[in-house]
């Protein structure tokens, strides 16, 4: 297989120091009715070869619509402007026919729904052969074979028998793992995975959180894993980007992130993980709810809320400032007391990799 | 899936029972009196010459009578003497019926390709022009009357601009080429006579047009609808994710997704243009089933009328059990179950 995926890779130059994707100012607009609104306002983030960037924040906040534009998959009502550039080259403004030859081939991505992300009237080794045979010039077998390796690869017993099966005879995790298998069936630079497990139930986000791991080591892909849960990003991310409004308003190392949170919308998230060994309750929740899109309000966007607002927040809204290496969007990112929050919410989460 | 099939198949007898009952009782209800149609109106005050009628076409037997007997003949594929042809009704069907089909597919055809393309266009360019274009040419298709459309366009076609041939299946100096399926086209090319052919495809093309039309209109509406609920599924995110062209998303994604229902509406319509071609045929005078079966009912030919219902509507079953059948194929959900 390698063989035949050698030849695909473009021959991009790959610069030295330059991240695999780089997001500088992303922005997408959507008209509505006459009336228009941002729902992504600024998002700046750099994902490097074989990392793994978590990015995070609540349901609105506009994860999936920064990645889905960098991609240019947004729909027709949406106005995109920024820059996201992947190996040097800019996206942004790319002709349809050449991000074509991008998408699933050096970029792949995969959703949230592994029920509704396969074509229910084709079988899943045809769908992806397909995904092969879009970027590769092999035959209609070939493809097939590479489909068998693909859900051997993805751990699914019985590849040749699955592969001849429709969706609906696949369980949800397997759903999941054969969008999987498709996904990184051109051997992609980078992976977007927006929330990849949230559909599923528990043992089995595991295993799928595993099989995504395994592959981005073996085949040392980027990963982009977009979630709510910061559970799953102090296990498996390198880095996070908090968002906030459309906005990335914190980037750190997930240990710098978890032990010295330097934005308070941070620090309220971290707060207020479940905490497993007490109980199902909150310890902490962030008062209020996130503003409507339409209507933000003047300043910081995350003022309303945060218990450490003042006269400044209101009127100026805080650029992403470089604290050597980490970034924060806040006035007060360096005079923030204190977090004691972390060791509680350290404690809650399952695994120990908070210290590396 | 076999076993669903196999309780349709047990069904079919039963419903043609019915469909024969019915089709014998609508003549009892008629106020007409069927000896207006045998009886030449000097010989009506004449009783030996109406007595004699009477016998001879068994109108002096009780109903249940000649039910029975009605029954009986049918057994044996008899479907009774017309009034007003002398011939065998069968022999009468059976030289119709192969116009009106091939009237009815040629509008199939036209029906689906014309509501297919402009549901898939009016769903992908929901909003614009092009939908709005689409909606109302389905608004006119399924709502203009044949009658009006039909000779709309004969005017416009044939009078005005001679483009195309005026009424009929061909043109009266052409021979008729040996009937082998009873389809002129395809009778034509198998007798490799293509000026017959040509002919009779141009005679085709204006009543298939009309009528395909009245059934595009419902076959684009679904298709848009089904179209607009598969367009924002996330698995054609998937596909456009894949590096796949917008085209083969459309196409090979989406639209394959909507064929089922698809499929169901193209059966049902194409039962529907069968027993509906009648107006169609009135006016183009096209030598089918259905002109039959208005001369049958303008004279109260009772067997003829008989004739027809029966055949008409065993075409109905016939052509939902197929769509029944396509639509368990179609769907590996239904099929693999
Ligand atoms: N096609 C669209 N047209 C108009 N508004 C849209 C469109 N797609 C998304 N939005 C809006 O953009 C905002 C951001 O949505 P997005 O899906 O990116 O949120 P998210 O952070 O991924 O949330 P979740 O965690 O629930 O997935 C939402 O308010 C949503 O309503
Ligand atoms: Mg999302």
């Amino acid at each position: 297989m390698s063989a035949q995926l050698s030849s695909v890779r473009s021959g991009a130059a790959e610069m030295p120091g330059e991240p695999l994707l780089s997001i500088r100012g992303l922005r997408v607009g959507f008209r509505k009715a006459g009336s228009q609104f941002e729902a992504v306002r600024g998002i700046d983030l750099d994902v490097a070869k074989g990392e793994v960037l978590g990015i995070v924040g609540e349901s609105g906040s506009g994860k999936s619509v920064g990645m889905l534009a960098a991609l240019g998959l947004t729909s027709k009502n949406a106005v995109v402007t920024g820059s996201v550039r992947f190996k040097g080259d800019e996206l942004v403004g790319k002709p349809a026919r050449e991000m074509r030859k991008i998408r699933g081939a050096r970029i792949a991505m995969i959703f949230q729904d592994p029920l509704s992300s396969l074509n229910p009237v084709m079988t899943v080794g045809a769908q992806i052969a397909e995904a092969v045979r879009l970027h590769q010039r092999v035959t209609r077998k070939q493809a097939m074979a590479r489909a068998v390796d693909l859900l051997n690869l993805v751990s699914i017993p019985q590849p040749e028998r699955r592969a001849s099966q429709y969706p609906h005879e696949f369980s949800g995790g397997m759903r999941q793992r054969a969008v999987i298998a498709m996904a990184v069936a051109n051997d992609p630079d980078l992976l977007i995975a927006d929330e990849p497990t949230t559909a599923l139930d528990v043992t089995v986000q595991a295993q799928i959180l595993a099989v995504l791991r395994s592959l981005q080591e073996r085949l040392g892909l980027g990963l982009v894993l977009i979630t709510h849960d910061l559970g799953v990003v102090a296990g498996h991310a390198d880095r996070v980007a908090v968002v906030y409004s459309g906005r990335v308003v914190e980037q750190a190392t997930v240990s710098e992130l978890f032990a010295d949170p330097r934005h308070p919308y941070t620090r309220g998230l971290i707060a207020s993980i479940p905490n497993l060994e007490e109980s199902r309750e909150r310890l902490f929740s962030i008062d209020g709810a996130p503003p409507a899109l339409g209507s933000l309000p003047g300043g910081c966007a995350f003022h309303p809320r945060c218990i450490h607002a003042e006269a400044r927040c209101r009127e100026q809204d805080p650029p992403l400032l470089d604290l050597g290496g980490r970034f924060s969007a806040c006035h007060f990112a360096t005079t923030l007391p204190p977090f004691h929050g972390a060791s509680l919410a350290a404690a809650s989460l399952e695994t120990g990799s908070l210290t590396p | 899936m076999s076993r669903y099939i196999l309780r349709r198949l047990i069904a079919m007898p039963f419903l043609v029972l019915g469909i024969v009952t019915i089709a014998f009782l609508i003549t009892t209800v008629t106020k007409g009196d069927p000896l207006t149609a045998i009886v030449a109106e000097q010989q009506m005050n004449n009783p030996e010459v109406v007595a004699a009628a009477k016998a001879r076409w068994g109108l002096d037997r009780s109903l249940p009578e000649r039910y029975m007997i009605y029954l009986g003949n049918l057994m044996s594929g008899d479907l009774g003497t017309s009034f007003i042809t002398k011939r065998n009704v069968g022999t009468d069907i059976l030289y119709r019926l192969p116009a009106t089909l091939e009237l009815v597919f040629a509008a199939m055809i036209f029906g689906t390709t014309l509501g297919i393309v402009l549901g898939v266009l009016a769903a992908y360019f929901r909003n614009s022009l092009i939908d709005h274009g689409a909606r109302l040419f389905a608004l006119f298709g399924s709502s203009l009357p044949v009658f009006w459309s039909g000779l709309g366009l004969l005017f416009i076609f044939s009078v005005m601009l001679n483009w195309l041939p005026g009424p009929g299946r061909l043109d009266a100096r052409l021979p008729l080429p040996p009937g082998i399926t009873g389809f002129l086209t395809i009778d034509s090319l198998l007798a490799g006579n293509l000026t017959v052919f040509k002919d009779a495809l141009w005679h085709l093309l204006l009543p298939a047009f009309v009528l395909g039309w009245t059934v595009s209109g419902t076959i684009s509406r679904l298709v848009r609808a089904n179209m607009l609920d598969v367009m924002s599924r996330e698995f054609v995110l998937t596909a456009r994710a894949k590096g796949a062209s917008e085209f083969r998303v459309v196409i090979v994604h989406a639209l394959r997704n909507t064929m089922v229902p698809t499929l169901t509406v193209i059966g049902y319509s194409f039962a529907y243009l069968i027993t509906g071609a009648v107006l169609t045929e009135t006016i183009f005078s096209w030598p089918g089933m259905g002109s039959y079966a208005v001369e049958a009912a303008r004279a109260l030919d009772f067997p003829a009328i008989i004739g027809v219902t029966i055949v008409g509507g065993l075409a109905f079953l016939v052509t939902n059990l197929v769509t029944d059948i396509l639509y368990v194929v179609a769907n590996p959900r239904v099929r693999l179950s």
